[in-house]
């Protein structure tokens, strides 16, 4: 019987629950003896010039070993994300201006933690404040310049040089359009950042990080401090969450490397929360126009999608995940004509990098409220336009118009398992119902319709398997893992072909001099490149020992097989023969192979979501009632994780829709830089989810596997923003932002009330 | 994250706490279940000298009957006022609200005396008491003396209580056959554990308001339409007056005061029953 597929008990478990695990900043690591601490001096203006700084206090404090300025640093700024405007350079500390709240200007290394913050709050800084940029329409105009010598607040451009498409909408019966916002959001991991640094006498640099991604962490710190990849060795202990925003290093990781060498003794440093909320990367940020056209048969014809998105102060891979939203925007439709093009503009905030979708989730949203808006107008119910216009299953593999080559999909079955399992007809029966009656509490059913991308980027990954004589078996990856139970998912594909048990399987991963090669966790790729590349290791590895048992047991390699309940190399239909294990073939010779899997192209799940909302019309408050997933990832090999990942990225995808907004004001200050004010949701603003299954296949790997790791933060989040809408669409409510808070959904039925009158 | 340097004394009594902080003044601060003081510290916000953690005195540490009120010492947890039996048949009301604040870690370190000393008009304790008509007692090495919580807020975190007085018990009158008109606590939120946008505590005939001012508010207009015999209707449409309240991420103003409208109708129904 085969492993695949089944139910297994992650094995990461056991040490998280009762040791616990050790982070960054738990490392007893000999190397960090004596580490001193770092503590930084942040902005507290979101744009300012820097008059004066004064550090001489701060050095004569207690346990203060050495303070820094930029000008103390030898480091030049740095283009942190080669895809965006070079001249947009973050000072590793500021020296002439701040550019949001939260930038390093000093940093303080002190012999004991706590000392740290004393120290700090004695430096000086003088300044001469600016107005700040927040808005991305006042940021476009480029009337304040946030780098004054680059001329443009435009960090990036995709597709804004092509002259729109004038007769876009030619033909169409119906055209209708909004602007609609996809908010920022933080990722919130519940471990914080935190980086520690040591020199060898070697020359070589050891970064411990939280991070999803070791080997690009590594490529990073070395470009940007100038060094040779090789002197640099990144190590990552357990990781706390990352959802993105943990993708390679942050430049605070680099900052502690240069000042552990400065201060020639090791340095250690762990963010605290409100360094977190507006220090780590955030995510979405997009101002989207979307136009859509058609026939009130519901045939859509054509679409377009202008896109205003925000990079924050220093460019980051938010730069660039606008074109993954131009990419996708089409989502699952059949659209003959499509017009998209997003402009990227630096504000005095917080950087924008990947969050749970990366692109993707913005894409949905855009589409799937014009699907809405489109519906509306036709007078035709939601469901219905989705199905008569999206691709149809005999046209796979199916290059969209946004460029890419969908490799599988039945979307209209999606669709309709989502409807059935939500009793879509009962529930619009009830809806009916109830405003029929006038409840007090009305009835929104939303459905959304999705494809992404998954593994898309970096196709390729590596493995390596051993088989220890011991009977022990070592698998390296270059995937990195932070939650999501790689160390049981990557032991089943192991198991499956040498028939080791899993607890006797060992996977290794995020240390760069024992994995030289690898791309990390991200874009839901690990089990499609990573998980396949060690299914492949595994059988290269059994091949091998076929070879070798071969001479051994004096048979024909074509007539051995594994014995998968002894781990052992057998003579086909030869009971009682002579065999070997794999691990009496390691003793005679090590018993290793590296291997390198590459798919050569993403692939694209696919998915259909049903929300059920409850709004209190009284008071704008929503509460979802049921949210039906199916999610087509292909072949599951573990469903317990799987499941998991579409409970995690379900919960975000929610609480993106009803709660969760990073808010500035004015002047940039945060407005929701602690736990008390931004609004992730606990499991009590959640209901149980009803998962549906469905798996398709992709062709462009021999097990079938797609991503899943972002599909809950895909599907759900048009959906019950959909269903808050559908709501109140017969007041003639057509569109609410998200976060749909109460504020905002009473807002709206205020309006519609006017309007009505 | 990590606050300023501080002392720290655990007193064995009250009048030990007393006595450290009429020597100490206002450089010295007490601690109960640290939920309130704990993040401004570590935030910096607030950087007291000396710490005084009364979080252990037992003998602040009861709910009881005397004569005609229940008198609750001001270190009870919000967990134990939630569980009292004591209050679950003379003072309903309080074990309602208490069940609403935080989550369950919260409520087995906050202490009642704490949120009520606190004094931020978002808390849901204060406007339960005030709908009660409760008393405040407050202690220093001058005496004793009670204070009406009707005349005990000045302000957003403020109140008359001196610099030397502690609060060391909550005085509210026992319902038993009395409670003719009911009570109920309506608290909106956008999250389970959040402080209230708007909360309404009903108990009575009166009515306490949570965030709908710079302390906790009666809904005067309302109750006096009531005792005029006005419709739960037309006496919740009042309860707005007089009010001042703020703006923030969550609600604006004039929302707030939509709220406490909805909500005083829907807590003075439950109240009745209907």
């Amino acid at each position: 019987m085969s492993i695949l597929g089944t139910r297994v008990v992650r094995t990461e478990d056991p040490v998280f629950l009762t040791r616990g695990a050790t982070y960054t900043d738990d490392l007893t690591d000999e190397r960090l003896t004596g580490a001193l601490h770092l503590t930084l001096v942040r902005s507290p203006l979101a744009h300012a010039r820097i008059t004066a700084i004064d550090v001489e206090a701060a050095r004569q404090a207690p346990g203060v070993v050495a303070v820094y300025t930029g000008a103390d640093l030898g480091l030049d700024p740095v283009v942190l994300f080669p895809g965006a405007n070079k001249g947009m350079k973050r000072p590793w500390l500021a020296t002439e201006k701040v550019r949001f709240v939260g930038e390093p200007v000093a940093a303080v290394l002190t012999e004991e933690l706590y000392q740290g913050p004393d120290a700090a709050e004695l430096v000086e800084i003088d300044y001469d404040p600016l107005p700040a940029v927040i808005d991305l329409r006042a940021a476009a105009t480029d009337e304040v310049l946030l780098f004054e010598d680059v001329g443009t607040n435009t960090a990036a451009g995709h597709g804004v040089d092509d002259e729109p498409a004038a007769d876009l909408f030619d033909g169409c019966e119906v055209v209708v359009g909004h602007e609609i916002v996809n908010q920022r959001l933080a990722a919130a991991p519940l471990e914080t950042r935190a980086a520690a640094a040591v020199w060898g006498s070697d020359g070589r640099v050891t970064v411990f990080c939280s991070n999803q991604n070791a080997q690009g962490a590594r490529d990073e710190i070395a470009r940007w401090l100038g060094l040779d990849r090789d002197r640099v060795h990144v190590i990552l202990p357990d990781v706390g969450g990352g959802f993105g925003a943990k993708i390679g290093a942050d430049p605070e990781f680099a900052l502690v490397a240069h000042l552990a060498k400065l201060s020639d003794r090791p340095v250690r440093w762990s963010e605290s929360r409100s360094e977190n909320m507006t220090g780590m990367l955030q995510g979405r940020a997009q101002r989207q126009t979307i136009t859509i056209g058609g026939g009130r048969d519901g045939r859509v014809k054509a679409y377009r999608l202008d896109i205003l998105a925000d990079a924050g102060a220093y460019p980051r891979l938010g730069a660039f995940l606008p074109q993954f939203t131009r990419m996708m925007a089409p989502g699952t439709y059949d659209i003959e004509r499509l017009d998209t093009r997003a402009r990227v503009v630096v504000t005095n905030t917080t950087s924008i990098g990947a969050y749970r979708g990366a692109g993707r989730p913005e894409a949905t949203a855009a589409i799937e409220r014009a699907m809405d808006l489109f519906a509306a107008e036709i007078g035709m119910d939601p469901a219905e336009v989705r199905k008569c216009n999206v691709i149809a299953p005999d046209k796979f593999p199916f290059t969209s118009k946004g460029g890419v080559e969908y490799d599988s999909g039945e979307y209209a079955k999606a669709i309709d398992k989502a409807l059935e399992a939500a009793g879509y007809a009962q529930l619009r029966a009830e809806q009916a119902a109830r405003r029929e009656r006038g409840d007090a509490k009305l009835l929104g059913l939303g459905v959304s319709s999705y494809v992404e991308i998954t593994g898309g980027g970096a196709y390729a990954e590596n493995a390596s398997v051993e088989v220890h004589p011991d009977g022990t078996v070592t698998v390296l990856t270059g995937t990195s893992p932070h939650g999501q139970g790689h160390a049981t998912a990557w032991a089943m594909l192991a198991s499956e072909h040498l028939g080791v048990p899993i607890e006797k399987i060992t996977v290794r991963h995020g240390d760069t001099d024992l994995i030289p090669r690898g791309s990390g966790t991200m874009g839901s790729r690990s089990l499609q490149t990573g998980g396949v590349a060690v299914y492949q290791a595994a059988g290269e590895l059994v091949e091998l020992a076929k070879q070798r048992a071969a001479e051994l047991l004096e048979a024909n390699v074509d007539d051995l097989e594994v014995d998968k309940e002894r781990a052992a190399i057998v003579v086909r239909g030869a009971p009682g023969a002579k065999s070997v294990t794999f691990a009496q073939l390691a003793e005679q010779e090590r018993l290793q192979v590296d291997t390198v899997w590459d798919g050569q192209k993403p692939s694209f799940p696919f998915g259909a979501h049903v929300a059920v909302v409850e709004v209190d019309r009284e008071t704008g408050k929503v509460t979802v009632e049921r949210l039906v997933a199916v999610d087509d990832a292909g072949p599951v090999l573990n469903p317990l994780l799987f499941d998991g990942q579409r409970h995690g990225g379900i919960a975000q995808g929610i609480s993106q829709a009803l709660l969760e907004e990073v808010v500035y004001d004015s002047e940039g200050q945060p407005l929701t830089a602690t736990f008390a004010d931004y609004g992730f949701p606990s499991a009590a603003e959640l209901p149980s989810f009803d998962l549906v299954d469905m798996q398709t296949p992709t062709p462009i790997n021999p097990l079938g596997y797609k991503g899943v790791g972002e599909a809950g933060t895909i599907g759900s989040t048009p959906a019950v923003q959909s269903a808050v809408v559908d709501a109140l669409a017969h007041l003639g409510v057509r569109h609410i932002d998200m976060p749909t808070t109460p504020l905002r959904v009473w807002e709206a039925i205020q309006t519609a009330a006017k309007g009505a009158e | 994250m990590i606050p300023v340097g501080f002392d720290y004394a655990r007193p064995d009594s009250v009048d030990a706490a007393l006595a450290l902080i009429a020597e100490h003044g206002e450089d010295a601060t007490i601690l109960a279940g640290g939920h309130s003081l704990l993040p401004v510290m570590k935030l910096r916000l607030a950087a007291p000298e000396l710490v005084i953690d009364i979080g252990r005195l037992t003998e602040l540490n009861y709910i009881r009957v005397d004569g005609d009120d229940v008198a609750i010492g001001a270190g009870s947890r919000h967990r134990e006022v939630e569980v009292s039996e004591v209050l679950a048949t003379e003072v309903p009301l309080l074990p309602a609200v208490a069940r609403t604040v935080g989550d369950p870690q919260v409520r087995h370190r906050g202490t009642i005396g704490g949120s009520l000393a606190h004094a931020d008009p978002a808390s849901d304790l204060p406007a339960a008491v005030l709908a009660l008509n409760g008393m405040v007692v407050l202690r220093s090495p001058r005496g004793e003396r009670s204070v009406p919580i009707t005349q005990f807020y000045t302000g957003v975190f403020s109140t008359v209580k001196e610099p030397d007085e502690l609060i060391v018990e909550i005085r509210v009158p026992r319902a038993g056959a009395q409670l003719s008109q009911g009570w109920a606590f309506e608290k909106f939120t956008r999250r389970a554990n959040d402080w209230a946008i708007v909360g309404v505590a009903v108990v009575d005939g009166r009515v306490g308001l949570v965030n709908m001012g710079s302390t906790p508010l009666r809904a005067s207009a309302t109750e006096a339409a009531l005792a005029d015999g006005a419709s739960i209707e037309d006496a919740a449409a009042l309860a707005d007056q007089a009010t001042d309240p703020p703006a923030d991420t969550a609600a604006t103003p004039q929302y707030r005061r939509h709220l406490a409208k909805v909500l005083t109708r829907r807590a003075l129904q439950t109240a009745s029953g209907g």
